[in-house]
């Protein structure tokens, strides 16, 4: 028989509930308070005494309502049917309620349980399977969805009947498996998963290697991510975190993209409501809502579901890298989460760790960072869930909890800096202090030495290490003076200028400048290096800052237009001449 | 206001300086009681034993006062008669008139369906540059000033209130100085729109902690407008540190572990709980939040400018231009979020590139400056920007002008033409082609 208890005890959302029978840690119960069920999570016991927090508003809860304990954790259902979904934090369809209000206590099924679904067998009866192998596949916005034995099967199971293809929906019959025992179960197309437990149906976890193409410059060419790997963006406010995130989102080479708006402004969900049905994936041509899904628990709903939107995000994402798909996955942002779980140990009264965050942030921020990866499946195949979390770091300095436990477990860090925004040169990522430690990876250098070119690590390097230069030119000028310095220090501080705006400085509002593909990334960047490498003559340091003004000038005319198109090759061709002119000065005065 | 049926209790275990507790039973969470005569609101449930949040302070209260449960959360009041009208927290009149009559609605109510919203899409034009060219306002938008106090953040925010155009204006004044509140009051029926505002004010003569109170209790108003009579609602929010420092005081006295300066660990989902309550709803109503945070030296990563800013659109900032002596609402570090989903699109194509290119310039100027100071000597390029600068926030930035958006592009595009070369302003061909002044 279930557990049942009743309030005793209620500060916020922290609810104290005395109970008859067995509870676990993280189990979920329900209160029932004024006619309405509201969902809880049990976060610590002691004696009969169970704390809850709940993930609803507690107004009006009174001591003795009664609650019911449902014998799980917080759980997710998995099946087709999610792609394109709108969900709260606890993977309710946002769309399916009604009113312009969210009413407490007010769930939603998940999925359509009407849909029929062409299911396609993928296995023959007498087939020997293990949890998480393909048996079925059914196509979801022109994705093939695999049909899998259920994640938490133990051992191995053979096929005893399998569904002839055709018209089912999600919870017709569609498989009859034997378990080692000689035990029967019948299988339909969801199956439930806990959301703080991993999915690890996979064979092998290697390093990932293979470079995810955003067309954001600054991340392709200076700083790239790896599929199945990690990143984060810590940034004061106003540095363009999000628009960063939403360029990375929409144009990502990946098959699943899902967003998990946590504890942020609800206007920059509503964007993505509005634009997504709209906007073309660059790599499918079909639209972006196709493949996104949205967990959006924004800044004014409650805060205990903020917390557990970040894993119903992840736990779906697992899912889809269990079919070997390219998973992407983004939390804007992680310190919302954070506070979320300070708040909750505040209410418990645990001793505080650093700015009253819990002791234990560290160790959640590297288990959740964890779970994302390039994962090898049976047969080849392959899947990935890349993890890119925004910090938001109290008074922008990087030097807070959230920001330090976050930088020691992800691979790519991308720094926003308030400087760079302040004027205007976006997107914000100063790539001196910012890194990929893929760049070091054997692994990926074979590979993007295959994909792009033998020298391109090299490349990437030089241009790090010419910004590095320009900037500490900048610093001298800036200090003794433009005369005081010899020319070719201004030479070098604008080569660097070049750089800043042509590769790195990126119009993420422009429909061309937006998107560059990695062809073109690779095009830029030698002309770019290739002008640098170039020794110039000039009389004054006033000539340097105009001849490479005009440089930048034609090559954004070139940012702005169509690869190699008629304006393009019209700019291309203004700025070999303008070189031209400027290295026949030289000769000229060599002559003489 | 205690009902017949109601059970009076006259037992006060504990007595804090904004809390008391009792003994009593049936009582829900949030619910508002009366404690010798006083409001208060419970906070914290554990057995049978009742904390109360005194909003007035507990000042004088006997452990033998009468304590009545009300077996409702704080509500107002909302309906067509509160236009025009002035309120303290409790949503009572404080303007002499009659108790308005309408729905009683419980204030902090539930948040919008984020599926449900609208993208805000409607540009709120003022007349003021460094707002409409620069950090352009969009209905459904939340966004603060960041003002030192001396800053006449007041008069700005009045301003913008009257020329925009929305069909109501909630004024939520927390720890407003009298003299602020009747300089609203003034500028308000002068203007001759007392009409279409509603004001929830709290002076700094009235206790703290019901400041708590205002915002939820203008929102509500804002709402009641925007949802049922589909109205475009302004609600001003004057001044938010107050606010905050009130949830401090609460949170302190209920032994809560501080967090960054002093703040509530949950400063951030309190404030946002607020702010987000800025919505353009499906049937065209919208609330507009300007509000003000004020800072203490300049200093924005106190946690509550900080916190502010991670949950608004944007943020204005004010600063006197020593060049000019005008008031100008910073070019460098003011930001408004939304404006992407209006310039260019609902303004003149130019609108976004004029906007950045002018900035940048107006940057190189401040590079020129500083290199002036440190004694260097200035390129000619350098003494054109500074030119362009000193224009720039005389005829374009100043508040004091009023210009409709197009009019402030073309001015900028003049003292582009005025003072640099195309090739220095950085901007697509086309738009040079066409707007540069020949």
């Amino acid at each position: 028989m279930a557990t049942k208890g009743t309030v005793n005890g209620i500060v916020s959302n922290l609810v104290t509930v005395t109970v008859d029978g067995p509870v676990s840690q993280n189990e979920i119960c329900y209160i029932l308070t004024g006619g309405t069920k509201l969902m809880s999570e049990v976060i610590k016991v002691i004696g009969k005494n169970a704390y809850v927090q709940v993930f609803e508003s507690t107004r009006g809860m009174r001591v003795g309502d009664e609650v019911e304990f449902t014998g799980h954790m917080l759980e997710v259902t998995l099946g087709p049917g999610m792609l394109s979904r709108n969900y709260d934090g606890l993977q309710n369809d946002l769309d399916k309620m009604e009113g312009v209000f969210l009413k407490r206590g007010e769930y939603t099924y998940p999925l359509d349980r009407e849909k029929l679904w062409n299911f396609k067998p993928l296995v023959r009866p007498g087939a020997l399977l293990s949890a998480g192998r393909w048996f079925g596949e059914v196509i979801e916005n022109h994705q093939p969805l695999k049909i899998m034995i259920p994640f938490n099967f133990q051992g191995t199971c053979t096929v005893k009947e399998i569904a002839p293809e055709g018209e089912y929906n999600i919870f017709h019959k569609v498989a009859v498996v034997t378990d080692s025992e000689g035990k029967d179960h019948e299988l339909n197309m969801i199956q439930k998963w806990p959301v703080k437990k991993a999915i690890t149906a996979y064979i092998e976890k290697p390093r990932p290697f293979k470079l995810l193409e955003t067309g954001v410059r600054p991340i392709d060419t200076a700083n790239p991510i790896v599929e199945g790997g990690t990143g984060f963006i810590p940034g004061p406010f106003g540095t363009g975190k999000t628009v960063l995130q939403h360029a990375i989102a929409k144009q990502a080479e990946a098959d699943i993209v899902i967003m998990a708006a946590c504890g942020e402004r609800a206007n920059e969900v509503v964007e993505i409501f509005a634009e997504y049905p709209h906007l073309i994936d660059p790599h499918t041509g079909r639209t972006l809502s196709e493949r996104t899904i949205i967990i959006a628990n924004t800044s004014n709903m409650p805060v205990a579901a903020r917390e557990a939107s970040v894993y119903t995000a992840m736990t779906l994402a697992e899912y889809y890298r269990s079919m070997g798909l390219r998973v992407l996955l983004m939390a804007d942002s992680t310190s919302r989460w954070a506070q979320a779980l300070r708040e909750m140990s505040n209410r418990l009264e645990e001793l505080p760790g650093p700015d009253a965050f819990p002791m234990d942030l560290s160790a959640i921020i590297a288990n959740f960072y964890a779970r994302a990866g390039f994962v090898y499946l049976e047969d080849d195949a392959s899947g990935s869930i890349t993890f890119i979390g925004t910090v938001s770091p109290a008074g922008g300095n990087l030097k807070e909890p959230v920001t330090e436990n976050t930088k020691k477990v992800a691979r790519c860090f991308y720094a926003l800096e308030q400087e760079r925004a302040d004027k205007k040169r976006y997107p914000a990522i100063n790539t001196i202090d910012s890194y990929s430690k893929y760049l070091e990876y054997p692994e990926f250098q074979e590979y993007i030495a295959k994909q792009i070119s033998e020298d391109w690590v090299d490349k990437v390097y030089e241009l790090k290490t010419r910004m590095l230069r320009g900037k500490e030119i900048a610093e001298q000028i800036n200090i003794l003076g433009d005369d005081s310095v010899p020319i070719d220090y201004h030479e070098t501080f604008w080569k660097s200028e070049l750089i800043d705006f042509v590769i790195l400085q990126q119009d993420a509002f422009d429909k061309i400048d937006a998107v560059t593909p990695i062809e073109r990334q690779q095009y830029m960047l030698d002309l770019i290096l290739g002008i640098c490498r170039q020794n110039f003559t000039f009389e004054g340091f006033i000539q340097v800052s105009e001849f490479f003004r005009k440089l930048i000038n034609i090559c954004k005319q070139m940012n702005y237009s169509h690869f190699k198109e008629a304006a393009f090759n019209k700019a291309k061709m203004e700025l070999d001449q303008l070189i031209e002119q400027q290295l026949n000065v030289e000769k000229e005065e060599n002559v003489a | 206001m205690a009902q017949a049926f109601q059970k009076i209790y006259t037992k006060i275990s504990k007595i804090t300086k904004a809390t008391c507790a009792l003994h009593a039973t049936g009582v829900g969470n949030d619910e508002l009681a009366s404690v010798d005569g006083r409001l208060a609101q419970v906070v914290k449930i554990q057995g049978d034993e009742i904390v109360l949040q005194v909003f007035a302070g507990t000042e004088g209260i006997p452990t033998n006062a009468e304590v009545v449960f009300m077996g409702k959360a704080p509500s107002v009041k909302v309906g067509t008669q509160l236009a025009g009208r002035f309120f303290n927290a409790y949503g009572d009149p404080i303007d002499g008139g009659p108790i308005p009559e309408g729905k009683e609605v419980e204030i902090g109510g539930p948040s919008v369906n984020p599926v449900r919203r609208k993208q805000p899409s409607e540009l709120i034009a003022t007349g003021i540059a460094g707002i409409d060219l620069n950090n352009t306002l969009v209905t459904g938008q939340k966004i603060p000033f960041f003002a030192d106090p001396d800053q006449p953040y007041n008069q700005v925010m009045a301003t913008v209130a009257l020329r925009a155009e929305s069909d109501k204006i909630i004024l939520g004044g927390m720890g407003m100085t009298n003299d602020d509140y009747l300089y609203y009051k003034n500028v308000f029926s002068n203007a001759g729109a007392l009409d279409r505002i509603v004001s929830f004010i709290n002076t700094t003569e009235d206790p703290s902690v019901e400041r708590l109170l205002i915002p939820d209790m203008a929102l509500t108003a804002a709402e009641y407008f925007a949802v049922e009579k589909g109205e475009k609602v302004l609600a001003l929010l004057s001044d938010m540190t107050n606010y905050a420092d009130a949830l401090a005081i609460v949170s302190n006295r209920m032994d809560q572990i501080p967090s960054k300066d002093s703040m509530p660990g949950s400063l951030y989902s309190d404030l946002a709980k607020i702010y987000e309550k800025a919505v353009q709803f499906p049937n065209g109503g919208s609330i507009t939040i300007i509000a003000v945070t004020t800072l203490s030296g300049g200093d924005i990563t106190h946690a509550v400018p900080d916190n502010t800013g991670y949950i608004t659109e944007g943020q204005l900032y004010l600063r006197r231009d020593s060049d000019t002596g005008k008031v100008i609402v910073d070019p460098f570090r003011s930001l408004s979020r939304l404006k992407q989903l209006v310039i260019g699109k609902k303004t003149r194509e130019d609108h976004p590139q004029v906007m950045n290119a002018a900035v940048r310039l107006y940057s190189d100027a401040a590079n020129a400056k500083t290199k002036m100071e440190n004694g260097f000597d200035l390129t000619d390029y350098d003494e054109r920007a500074l030119a362009f600068a000193k224009n720039y926030s005389k005829d374009i930035l100043a508040i004091d002008v009023n210009l409709n958006t197009t009019e402030m592009l073309d001015k900028t595009w003049a003292l582009f033409t005025k003072y640099f070369k195309p090739e220095e302003v950085n901007i697509k061909q086309e738009f040079v082609d066409k707007y540069w002044k020949k």
